[in-house]
């Protein structure tokens, strides 16, 4: 992943809430914590020396809970909040320097924004509202009519463009709020817990929208989200945040296998590790193995389409293929160690945790 | 002698006040009454007078008396009258001159001509053709009655004051939902608007400007009515889902587009309720505002209430509340339309 080109890259940000926010930025940056600080202080720490590089072309997962800082982090990604503190580099340009006016053209051509409450104009036709960064840029509704019907027919809403919000259901709203989007062209998009307020079936469509309309336009998507679920389902890069710091980030799987704190690891003790684990994690490395093995197996399968071909029989082992060629050897033994979530060797420390 | 003596003895201001409490001058009711019975009557405690302005002229003479008080308002506004009329005058002519016209208008306006137009506007304004027959029947009513020229000049300048309301009241309502510190101001200034009693509007007006001019009752009726919607602007904007805001700041919206694209259009429910609360207000005031001339349904109100014919009072009472239900039926179904369209 160190070789991917960087999109947004933000520097040691602090965001301090309050009448006096400098001051207290002074001992946050001491180390007093956020709850001292509320306390002690009565400033609130939203973001503490936040440090993340956002890759271009791939979806960027921050999740944590509820109060962790997270929409206050994206919100600072087009300058909607004013940091106390630090750097945000867009395309290697520090945002913060940029005038009113830099600032609504990024707004407007580089970055988009999809809302958890869908905040479309209600007055607005379905239509319309697709077309709001075109029209904010002074474009008539002819003008970008064919473009914004484009994207809506491609998040699933053919004919539906005279429509208004309010005859829409919930998971069709945020279809719009998608293709509001989309219709801006911007590179950036920024989802802040964009499928929280649907229902689980329309939520898992719309994960899969997205992941669709990813593999065919590489957007850089930065997403939000409290569900592990959906954050390991659309992350290829996945940041957690507690209590306004990140705790750890990286490759989902990596974070998976190897959490930093007890904090995390308590967090992925309760996923399905079978459904989201793959074979490239916990495979072992060897291009050039012989030997007798039962079959092949794709590096990006999960384990339990593995475990369901081996019909559970822990002593086989499979070739693991990548693009045709030979990767590494899994050992079914080795994968069923994996679905546990932690070592044999910390074994006493994770029965304290999780008891 | 008197019973506040005491104080000015003791704050050794007897020379100030003069040596006796009758030195001629203004006398007051209580003096004279005492003169009549007779000399110095001692007063029990349980009879002690308040400490009012006139108790202490009593014990002083220098001590201004209440009625010099008023006298002192009033010359001190007759004194500055000039002055303020030198800026007042011009910035509110033309409001004398758009009720000429529109008194003019509507009365130069054949019925058979004006009631079709009233009809196309019912019907514009509300799709209703409900309210347009409505309409017809109010205003074919009270011209089978001969009211329908008083009606008319109610009609006028109802429309000139809520149309004025409306221009100087959503801007002002704007500004102050863009800053608490004008929003401060304003308040309490819109609440003495509100709470004072409509007759007192009258009295300084009446000195600032001739009874002969339209712009007196003009002005009357428009600091009446012009609260509600000032406030309700003030209050539709400041309610706008603070999420669409941020949505209409995400995409790079400026300050401007946000206003008349998003601000203005959400808040319209609530403006329009204002409006229609100042129309109904307008007709309220127009009523009071016929004691200084302004023609139309209430001078026959008036004349009811001063040569005591109650057919006349009424009647035209009748007529004013059929205007009323027009305006505010009319007025609260274009709400409703505007309300269908963007509700969620
Ligand atoms: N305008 C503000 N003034 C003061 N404190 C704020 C403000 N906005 C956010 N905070 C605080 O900053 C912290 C992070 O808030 P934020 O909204 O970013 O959390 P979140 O992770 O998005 O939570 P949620 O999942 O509930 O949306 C919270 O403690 C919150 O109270
Ligand atoms: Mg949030």
């Amino acid at each position: 992943m160190t070789d991917t080109e960087i999109k947004i890259s933000i520097r040691s940000l602090y965001k301090v809430f309050g009448d006096d926010p400098l001051p207290a930025l002074q001992y946050v940056k001491g180390g007093l914590s956020k709850a001292d600080l509320l306390e002690t202080h009565n400033h609130v720490l939203g973001l503490n020396d936040i440090n993340v590089d956002v890759p271009a072309g791939k979806t960027t997962v921050i999740m944590g809970l509820s109060g962790s800082g997270k929409s206050t982090l994206i919100r600072h990604l087009n300058r909607l909040i004013e940091p106390t503190a630090g750097e945000v580099l867009v395309n290697g340009d520090n945002i913060l320097d940029y005038s009113e006016a830099q600032l609504r053209e990024l707004r407007k051509h580089t970055m988009s924004m999809v809302f958890q409450k869908f905040a479309l104009l209600p007055h607005r036709t379905v239509l319309q509202n697709a077309g709001l960064a075109p029209s904010v840029g002074g474009q008539k509704e002819r003008q970008y009519a064919d473009e914004a019907r484009k994207w809506l027919d491609r998040v699933g809403l053919q004919g539906q463009g005279e429509q208004y919000p309010h005859q829409m259901s919930g998971g069709m709203q945020q279809r719009v709020g998608i293709a509001r989007a989309l219709t801006s062209n911007s590179d950036i998009m920024l989802m802040d817990e964009a499928f929280s307020a649907l229902d689980p079936l329309i939520r898992t469509d719309m994960q899969g929208l997205l992941i669709e309309l990813q593999a065919e336009l590489q957007k850089t998507v930065v997403f939000i989200t409290h569900d592990l679920d959906e954050a390991l389902k659309l992350a290829d890069h996945l940041v957690i945040l507690k209590d306004g710091s990140v705790v750890q980030q990286g490759e989902p799987q990596y974070i998976l296998l190897n959490p930093a704190t007890p904090y995390i690891k308590d967090f992925v003790s309760d996923i399905n590790r079978a459904r989201v684990l793959r074979v490239r994690s916990v495979m072992t490395k060897a291009p050039d193995a012989t030997g007798e093995r039962a079959g092949e197996i794709d590096h990006d399968d999960t384990l339990e389409s593995v475990i369901a071909l081996s019909e559970g029989d822990t002593s086989l082992s499979y070739r693991v293929m990548k693009d045709g060629k030979l990767v590494g050897v899994l050992d079914m033994r080795k994968l069923v160690r994996a679905l546990v979530p932690v070592e044999q060797s910390d074994d006493p420390e994770n029965a304290r945790l999780s008891g | 002698m008197a019973t506040y003596d005491f104080i000015f003895d003791g704050l050794g201001l007897r020379n100030w006040c003069g040596s006796s409490a009758d030195d001629g001058g203004m006398t007051s009711m209580a003096q004279l009454l005492a003169q009549t019975s007779g000399g110095d009557v001692e007063v029990s405690p349980w009879e002690t007078p308040f400490p009012s302005m006139d108790a202490l002229h009593d014990a002083c003479p220098s001590f201004p008396q209440s009625r010099e008080l008023t006298s002192g308002l009033e010359q001190g506004f007759l004194a500055i009258k000039d002055s303020l009329k030198v800026v007042v005058d011009p910035l509110t002519q033309p409001l004398s001159w758009a009720l000429n016209e529109a008194l003019w208008v509507m009365q130069a306006v054949p019925w058979f001509v004006m009631i079709p137009l009233l009809m196309l506007v019912a019907w514009a304004v509300s799709r209703q053709m409900k309210l347009v027959g409505l309409v017809v029947i109010c205003f074919g009513f009270l011209g089978f009655v001969d009211y329908y020229t008083y009606t008319m000049q109610t009609l006028a300048i109802i429309f000139v004051c809520a149309v004025t309301c409306v221009l100087l009241g959503v801007p002002i309502g704007i500004a102050m939902s863009r800053s608490d510190r004008v929003q401060r101001i304003m308040i309490p200034i819109l609440d003495m608007l509100q709470t004072l009693p409509p007759f007192v509007y009258l009295i300084p007006l009446i000195f600032l400007f001739s009874v002969t001019e339209p712009k007196l009752y003009g002005i009357a009726i428009i600091l009446y009515a012009i609260v509600p919607v000032v406030r309700l602007t003030d209050l539709g904007i400041r309610l706008v889902d603070p999420d669409v805001i941020e949505a209409a700041d995400a995409f790079g919206m400026t300050k401007r587009q946000k206003l008349f694209n998003v601000q203005i259009p959400l808040a319209l429910p609530n403006i329009m309720a204002g409006v229609n609360q100042t129309i109904m207000m307008s007709l309220a005031m127009v009523v009071i505002a016929s004691l200084v001339s302004a023609p139309g349904l209430g001078v026959l109100v008036l004349r009811g209430i001063r040569s005591l014919e109650l057919g006349v009072g009424l009647l035209s009472g009748l007529g004013i509340v059929l205007l009323a239900i027009i305006l505010d039926r009319v007025t609260k179904a274009a709400l409703a339309r505007i309300n269908v369209s963007q509700s969620r």
